[in-house]
């Protein structure tokens, strides 16, 4: 650009020469540039003042084009929404592996009024509380003639108390839509299912959402209407849950327990099909949780998979099944049983005296504490610990509902010779029912690790290898004899030949500081039919006592064992098992002929 | 003679006030206003029986405080239009100052009336909203800096205006009002607009606002959430807006009646933010459209006319009026069809309020007298022989 000088000193110094004034030359020059500036901005503004006015005129025929469109379009019986998101209706079915129903929904409404709305508040207040028994007039009455424009009366409410308060004719009272869950069994698999409650509320509709057991975990593919409707297919199987229910709660009453848990598992897929934590509660109406006491005594509590215990000799298999993997010893392997064993400044002792040696066989049989601490010490803490882990008992399982993440084992804190000989007939190392029922179906299965699932499966879900085949057989020859010439004799049912092993553990006590002399967890942990097994069964008495003897029987042969058997004899023609009729030695045949 | 013995005839300088003002000034508007202020009494008389029936007063009780303001409201806009620009401006510059003084005195003598926002001085008879008054003249000031600054050796006014107006939209945001102080914002940007921003400048502007916008919905849950229920087609029909959408879908193209509408008794603030919704349910869409069509030719009209001014001041001023006056009535209509997020904000006119009606009329008033008619140099262009 050509840059004009301020002052045209030519045409000044020209002036001068000739006498002029030179200001007004100066003061021209400057009113020339202004007006130039001020045609320059004008040129601007005005443009900019037709781009604004355009604006103007857009923005109000859009204004008014909205307002015909919204003046035209029909107007719509209000849709309630919940402010943001849209209240998902319609949860899925839950069914067991039958595709019998285990929980669905089932419509109800729910009361509310507009206290503005009302004709006759008084006259409603008293109406209502006849309806409702448990209304008090006097507050509804508060409430109705107060300043508050809404309130919920009742979250859900039959047919025929709609109806009743429908004929009271008051146009202050309000129906609205509630999806309610339903669980048609009542009580029963009440831990699995957990149960639902309402999350946001509207007043057309609220959210249904689970708050425990697999309502819970798996809340969101409940809710997902990716899914079609498709139920949520359980391997519990309704009849075999129901049996296992009636004849455990049974066994609890007459062996005087407080508390009863029973496991029964599909040793190939890892199915529970059936799994009992007594006492229980109703979903429909769940209780709420405790709030003082111990939380192990509310119904709520899962024993299956939240009650971590020492379980006792139900271990020791465990330990012969490694030593015989390890191949440092065979069944028949005399192992010493002098007692007590010392160990520094402790002593493990048998509940009975056997005899000084016996055959590994006989350790299992018999629940030798001594003997299975002695094939601790040729394994090693530190393979026992692998080994452990193997089978998942280190960490909690992976059962699929919420409750299962809070069943830790509770390990030693270092894990030295003395707890693997512990461990090794199981005290010093807490575990649930579930992980105990695991590792018999590694057991069971031929020597794979199996996690157990809650999830109808489609076939065997066999995992990792934990022992070879030659030591599972072996160590199922020897729970077969456990029950057969054993501690568990009340455990045969003839034509299931099972297996298994007896634990009773001493209860802790709550505030530490040793063992209750008189409280037990009395354990029986099974698998049948033993020669081919199909499936485990843990049964796990709290604080049983038998007294139909002389004196109070607290041991798992004489408490967990009558009832597993009982449970074994209900469940296992449900469970489309044959007897085998095993051939009776026949007694010697003398022909005789007259 | 007869002069020099009976004394000078005293000289017209010029043309006598009336016809001039009656000459000069924008009919086509005046008459838009003065439509308007009829069409807000009989709203009134449509939306305000609620509201005096809540606060137990004769049904026409806020009708006739509407009457009465509206008066004053129109006498303030003739005096006001009769005003020369300079006149306005001094007038203007020294109201300023008053109005920002009570503006900035609110925190100690003012009161909220029970609604949380220190916002008005109660004088007993009326209150006083200082910032509906503090608008218009904020306006006049800033057109005045500006300008100034567009002379050779000028100060630096838009700094000075700037300055002015951020801590104006301070004092608002902390009451707080952020309407208001929205428009204050919205009012010096046209102006700064029209005075010749920098285009860059302005597209920078536009980037930052989209770029903070994004980055705050993605960021912030709250706002990502407002903005969501804005743009979500469904209105929960208990909140204001989905009242009055159900309003103008009720009214139709010629509205449920005088009188039976039902909006009013549910919207507690029918007679002010909501009003256009009462008017559409009433007389439906003809009434609205027609209000609408008034705003816009006040607003489009005053613009087209200031296009040809050649007074910065007055142009700047005039802009800034125009446009602050328009933005009002688009932001309450807008969101009354919900094609705005919801911010309460009176129709300038037509809502109720003493403050806001007076102020109105002052501003238009204002308006008023930056459009009239007035020689714009031409002769003089001629005469120099300057060729645009």
């Amino acid at each position: 650009m050509t840059r004009t000088p301020l002052r045209p000193l030519a045409r000044i110094l020209h002036a001068r020469a000739h006498g002029q004034n030179p200001d007004v030359i100066e003061r021209e020059n400057i009113r020339l540039r202004h007006e130039e500036m001020q045609d320059r901005d004008r040129a601007r503004a005005e443009s900019r003042l037709l781009v604004l006015a355009m604006v103007f005129f857009c923005a109000f025929l859009v204004v008014s084009a909205r307002m015909g469109i919204l003046a035209t379009s029909e107007p719509v019986e209000p849709v309630a929404r919940a402010q943001g998101a849209q209240i998902a209706m319609q949860r899925a079915d839950i069914v067991d592996r039958d595709g019998r129903l285990l929980a669905t929904n089932f419509e109800t409404h729910a009361l509310y009024a507009q206290p503005p709305q009302m004709v006759d508040p008084e006259g409603a207040a008293r109406r209502l509380a006849e309806i409702f028994p448990d209304l008090d007039a006097d507050r509804l009455l508060r409430d109705f003639t107060g300043d508050r424009k809404f309130l919920w009366i009742k979250r859900r409410i039959s047919p025929e108390q709609k109806q009743a308060v429908h004929d009271l004719g008051e146009p202050g009272l309000l129906f609205g839509p509630r999806e309610m869950r339903l669980y048609p069994n009542g009580r029963l698999a009440a831990h699995v299912l957990g149960g639902a409650g309402f999350g946001k509320e509207g007043v057309t509709a609220a959210e249904v959402i689970g708050v425990a057991g697999v309502e819970r975990q798996f809340d969101d593919w409940l809710r997902d209407p990716a899914n079609g409707g498709r139920p949520l297919e359980l391997a519990l199987d309704l009849t075999v849950q129901a049996a296992a229910e009636e004849v455990l709660a049974g066994g609890m009453r007459l062996m005087n327990a407080k508390g009863a848990t029973s496991i029964l598992m599909d040793v190939r897929t890892g199915e529970v099909i059936s799994v009992v934590s007594l006492p229980d509660f109703d979903p429909n109406d769940r209780p709420r949780p405790p709030t003082e006491g111990e939380p192990a005594d509310s119904p709520l509590f899962n024993r299956a998979v939240q009650g971590v215990y020492e379980l006792g000799s139900t271990f020791k298999i465990f330990t012969t099944a490694q030593a015989i993997d390890l191949g440092l010893v065979r069944p028949d392997t005399i192992i010493d049983t002098r007692g007590p064993l010392r160990w520094g400044r402790f002593a493990i002792t048998d509940f009975r005296h056997y005899g000084n040696s016996m055959d590994v066989t006989k350790v299992i049989t018999k629940s030798s504490n001594i003997g299975t601490a002695r094939i601790a010490q040729m394994i090693g803490a530190e393979r026992q610990r692998a080994f452990l882990d193997s089978l998942g008992m280190l960490d909690p399982t992976p059962f699929e509902i919420t409750e299962a993440a809070g069943g830790q084992p509770l390990l030693p804190p270092n894990w030295s010779e003395l707890s693997a000989m512990t461990i090794s007939y199981g005290h010093g190392l807490s575990t649930t029912a579930m992980h105990l029922a695991a590792g018999y179906a590694a057991i069971a299965n031929g020597g794979q690790y199996v996690s157990p699932t809650i999830l109808k499966q489609s076939g065997p879900q066999l995992g990792p290898r934990v022992m070879s085949e030659e030591a599972a057989a072996a160590s199922r020859a020897m729970l077969r004899a456990t029950v057969t010439e054993g501690t568990a004799s009340f455990g045969e049912v003839p034509g299931y030949a099972v297996g298994g092993k007896t634990g009773t553990a001493d209860k802790p006590k709550a505030r530490g500081g040793g063992y209750y002399d008189d409280k037990v967890i009395a354990t029986f942990a099974a698998i049948f039919p033993s020669h081919d097994p199909k499936y485990v069964l843990v049964v796990t008495l709290d604080e049983p006592v038998d007294t139909s003897g002389a004196e109070p029987r607290r041991t798992a042969g004489w408490t967990a064992v009558p009832v597993a058997a009982e449970l074994i004899a209900r469940v296992a023609p449900l469970l489309g098992l044959r007897p085998q009729v095993e051939p009776r030695s026949t007694p010697d045949i003398t022909l005789t002929s007259n | 003679m007869t002069e020099m013995v009976y004394g000078a005839m005293p000289a017209e300088r010029g043309e006598p006030i009336l016809p001039k003002w009656w000459r000069t000034i924008d009919k086509w508007t005046m008459s838009c206003v003065l439509i308007l202020c009829g069409i807000g009494l009989l709203l009134g008389f449509a939306a305000s029986p609620p509201l005096a029936e809540r606060n137990g007063l004769g049904p026409f009780h806020y009708v006739e405080r509407q009457a009465a303001f509206g008066g004053m409201a129109l006498v303030a806009m003739i005096i006001t239009s009769m005003m020369s620009p300079t006149l306005v401006r001094r007038l203007a510059a020294l109201g300023f100052v008053f109005a920002f003084a009570a503006l900035a005195l609110l925190p100690v003598f003012g009161t909220d009336f029970g609604k949380g926002a220190v916002r008005w001085f109660s004088l007993g008879f009326a209150s006083v909203q200082p910032s509906e008054f503090l608008k218009p003249l904020f306006v006049v000031v800033t057109a005045w800096l500006i300008s100034a600054s567009q002379q050779i050796g000028g100060p630096p006014g838009r700094m000075w205006s700037f300055i002015l107006c951020i801590s104006i939209v301070l004092m608002l945001a902390l009451q707080p009002d952020f309407g208001q102080a929205a428009l204050v914002l919205f009012g010096w940007g046209v102006m700064y607009f029209v005075a010749g921003a920098p285009i860059m400048l302005l597209i920078g502007m536009a980037a930052a606002v989209v770029l903070a916008g994004s980055f705050a919905y993605a960021n912030s849950e709250h706002f990502a959430r407002r903005i969501d229920g804005f743009l979500t087609p469904d209105v929960d029909p208990r909140t204001q807006l989905g009242y009055a959408t159900d309003a103008i879908r009720e009214g139709g193209l010629l509205g449920v009646g005088v009188g039976e509408g039902q909006v009013k008794w549910s919207l507690p603030d029918a007679h002010t933010d909501f009003i256009i919704a009462v008017a559409a349910e009433e007389y439906g869409l003809i009434l609205v459209l027609i209000i609408i069509a008034l705003y816009t030719m006040i607003v489009v009209r005053s613009l087209i006319r200031l296009m040809r001014e050649r007074d910065p001041f007055v142009r700047l001023a005039g802009a800034g009026l125009a446009c602050m006056f328009g933005v009002q009535a688009m932001i309450n209509m807008g969101v009354a069809v919900r094609l705005l997020p919801a911010k309460g904000m009176t129709l300038p006119f037509v809502s109720y309020g003493g403050s806001s009606l007076i102020a109105g009329g002052i501003a238009v008033g204002m308006l008023l007298a930056f459009t009239r008619t007035r020689p714009q140099g031409e002769i003089a262009d001629i005469l120099r022989g300057r060729v645009r």
